[in-house]
């Protein structure tokens, strides 16, 4: 299966995906510019978007509405059963456990990640090292999920606890040389979940730091040296002066983080497979729905994902436009 | 107020580049600021480090003694590395890379492309139904795409493209085009309308102005969403898992090393080299064009 020439074979196809596509652009662009006299504007814009609009009419919007229809469905798709698969998403002790661990990470991630991001911003802003140093935090967002999640794993690796054998997990050697004995992390609920979040957190840090020091670099110097001059203390300077300034900026991390979390999937799936309970709605959805066939129920979990992802992205772009006007 | 300040009468000396945190972490007594730097700094990157050290070192040694221990008797081999990447005896990430890249470029290319004309459409011709279009692309960022998986894969089933590369490109462009409208259009606005009609005065029609005019000056904003849409594309697992199938006829190497942590959690050979095998190609990505990739993250970011 993976000669050198089915690889060969397979850039080529890539090759002359790109070609063909290029062709099809090619031909929009030269089809809009035959257009003429009064109309020719409004031809030239509808067939620039029309590639766009049947994508987006075909790929998102038909299998969104579509999904919505069959989340009133049985687990075959077959009979119609109402309110039924949200009745078990809502009441069924497994599925409210996934809501809970749903509720813990967006609840935790954004709050601890920002909160790390922020400090480490204002730690680093201005030292000789700053490039490097934030390079180092921010690295991991580069890093797939699922590469965090073994590079974690190994962190978090438990072996048995007897005579001869030697932890290779960071985290029970050191636990070993304060005295301690091995623990399953990734085992034990709900500490589990929490050492999951810790993952994400990792992520997620450099991206709040990085906004952040931007928007810290952006307060106005004079503002600066006036609390100076008035020898505002290093936490009123903080309290009164930068936090007030970032304030939008805060706000648009913190959703930006939280709607990602509603949305985790990858992490759970990789370093627990949602097992021990530590599933989430995401994680969820995949199982139901390309797992255990129970294609009603991933439909409803998918639809709770979208209903509670609006009303964060509402308020995310709101404060987006706020801070944009400021 | 406060009666604490230390006289400082040589205000002027280097004023200009204090900022609000310089002041605050000045005030934190310096040296505990710089502890705490270096503590979260040590933290962020040791994970990462055990994890290389690892799989460079031989199998045995890894599954016995902790990475640490490699300073005291440090052994390097390219085993690991060999054994991930060999398809007759190993995990076969090989041919699960060529995937990758293969997935990987198109769909960057496509949305790319497709949102660069839809933007200039908005941005710069006037046409009816525009305002409401363009609200509803704005709009279809908040569908996560979990919403749309399954009836996706109907239609290519339907269609008769299932496991192919298609389905991963068309999925991927699709997902991409919402922000990607946006981003090129936010930054199309912002570029004076009088270099455009300059252009036009002078006769040139959408095709030139879009080339000659415009292209040079969205370099920045394209590379932005093309480095965004890359990484993304490249660690994206979901629509690897469920377009790609379980073998390595299309899917990308984050689909082959979740199921090697599913099936053989404890081969740290592999899995510590097959982890670094996919990391460094976005990471070599991310130093280089670490610029870029920073605007398009505060350009925006609720994709869903």
């Amino acid at each position: 299966m993976s000669s050198p020439e089915s690889n060969a074979g397979k850039l080529a196809l890539m090759l002359g995906a790109i070609l063909l596509f290029c062709a099809v652009v090619g031909l929009i662009l030269f089809l809009a510019s035959l257009a003429r006299g009064k109309r020719a504007d409004r031809v030239t814009a509808y067939l620039y978007l029309a590639p766009t609009l049947i994508m987006l009419a075909v790929g998102l919007v038909y299998p969104g509405l579509r999904t919505i229809w069959e989340s009133f469905f049985d687990a075959a798709g077959k009979a119609f059963i109402g309110f039924g698969n949200y009745e078990t998403i809502f009441t069924s002790g497994d599925q409210l456990t996934v809501l809970g661990n749903t509720v813990l990470w967006v609840l935790v991630t954004p709050f601890v990640a920002t909160g790390v991001g922020l400090l480490y911003a204002i730690l680093v802003d201005k030292s000789r090292f700053e490039n490097v140093a934030k390079a180092l935090i921010f690295l991991p967002m580069a890093i797939s999920f699922v590469g965090a999640s073994i590079i974690w794993k190994f962190i978090y690796e438990y072996r048995p606890d007897q005579g001869n054998v030697k932890q290779i997990g960071l985290l029970n050697q050191l636990l070993v040389w304060v005295g301690g004995s091995p623990q399953q992390w990734l085992v034990n609920s709900p500490w589990n979940t929490l050492l999951l979040i810790v993952v994400m957190i990792w992520i997620q840090a450099g991206f709040a730091m990085t906004v952040l020091s931007a928007a810290i670099k952006a307060i106005p110097d004079d503002i600066v040296e006036a609390a100076r001059l008035d020898g505002v203390t290093a936490w009123g300077m903080f309290r009164f002066v930068t936090l007030p300034a970032i304030r939008p900026a805060v706000v648009v991390v913190l959703t930006t983080i939280a709607i990602g979390m509603l949305k985790v999937f990858d992490i759970v799936r990789t370093m627990t497979g949602g097992q021990f309970n530590t599933s989430v709605i995401a994680n969820e959805f995949y199982s139901q729905s390309f797992r255990s066939d129970n294609q009603g129920l991933g439909a409803a979990l998918a639809v709770v994902l979208f209903l509670l992802v609006i009303p964060i992205v509402v308020y995310n772009i709101r404060q987006l436009r706020r801070s944009e006007a400021l | 107020m406060t009666t604490t300040t230390p006289a400082t009468p040589s205000v002027p000396i280097a004023t200009k580049d204090i900022s609000t945190a310089e002041v605050a972490k000045r005030k934190l007594s310096s040296p505990w600021a710089s502890l705490a730097a270096i503590v979260i700094a040590v933290l962020w990157t040791v994970p990462t480090f055990g994890l290389l050290v690892s799989s460079f070192r031989p199998e045995r040694a890894i599954k016995t003694t902790g990475w640490w221990t490699f300073f005291s008797n440090p052994t390097l081999t390219l085993d690991n590395y060999k054994a991930v990447l060999d398809a007759e005896e190993g995990a076969g990430l090989g041919s699960y890379f060529i995937n990758s890249i293969v997935i990987t470029i198109p769909s960057v290319i496509i949305p790319l492309a497709l949102a660069t004309i839809a933007a200039y459409a908005f941005a710069w011709i006037k046409f009816p139904g525009r305002n409401i279009l363009f609200l509803i692309i704005f709009a279809l960022q908040v569908v996560p795409l979990q919403v749309t998986l399954i009836p996706l894969l109907t239609l290519y089933v339907d269609a008769g493209v299932a496991n192919t590369f298609w389905t991963i490109w068309l999925s991927h462009a699709i997902f991409g085009l919402p922000l990607a409208i946006y981003l090129l259009h936010n930054f199309m606005r912002d570029i004076p309308a009088s270099l455009l009609e300059a252009a036009r005065v002078d006769g040139a029609g959408h095709v030139a102005i879009f080339f000659r005019v415009l292209l040079p000056l969205l370099r920045p904003a394209l590379a932005a969403f093309g480095i965004f849409q890359f990484l993304w594309v490249w660690n994206d697992l979901l629509v690897g898992l469920v377009f790609g199938g379980g073998g390595d006829t299309i899917a990308p190497i984050t689909v082959a090393l979740a199921n090697l942590t599913g099936t053989r959690g404890t081969a740290w050979h592999l899995l510590s080299a097959g982890a670094f095998v996919s990391i460094v190609v976005p990471v070599t990505i991310f130093l280089f064009l670490q610029r870029y990739f920073v605007r398009g993250l505060l350009a925006g970011s609720v994709k869903g």
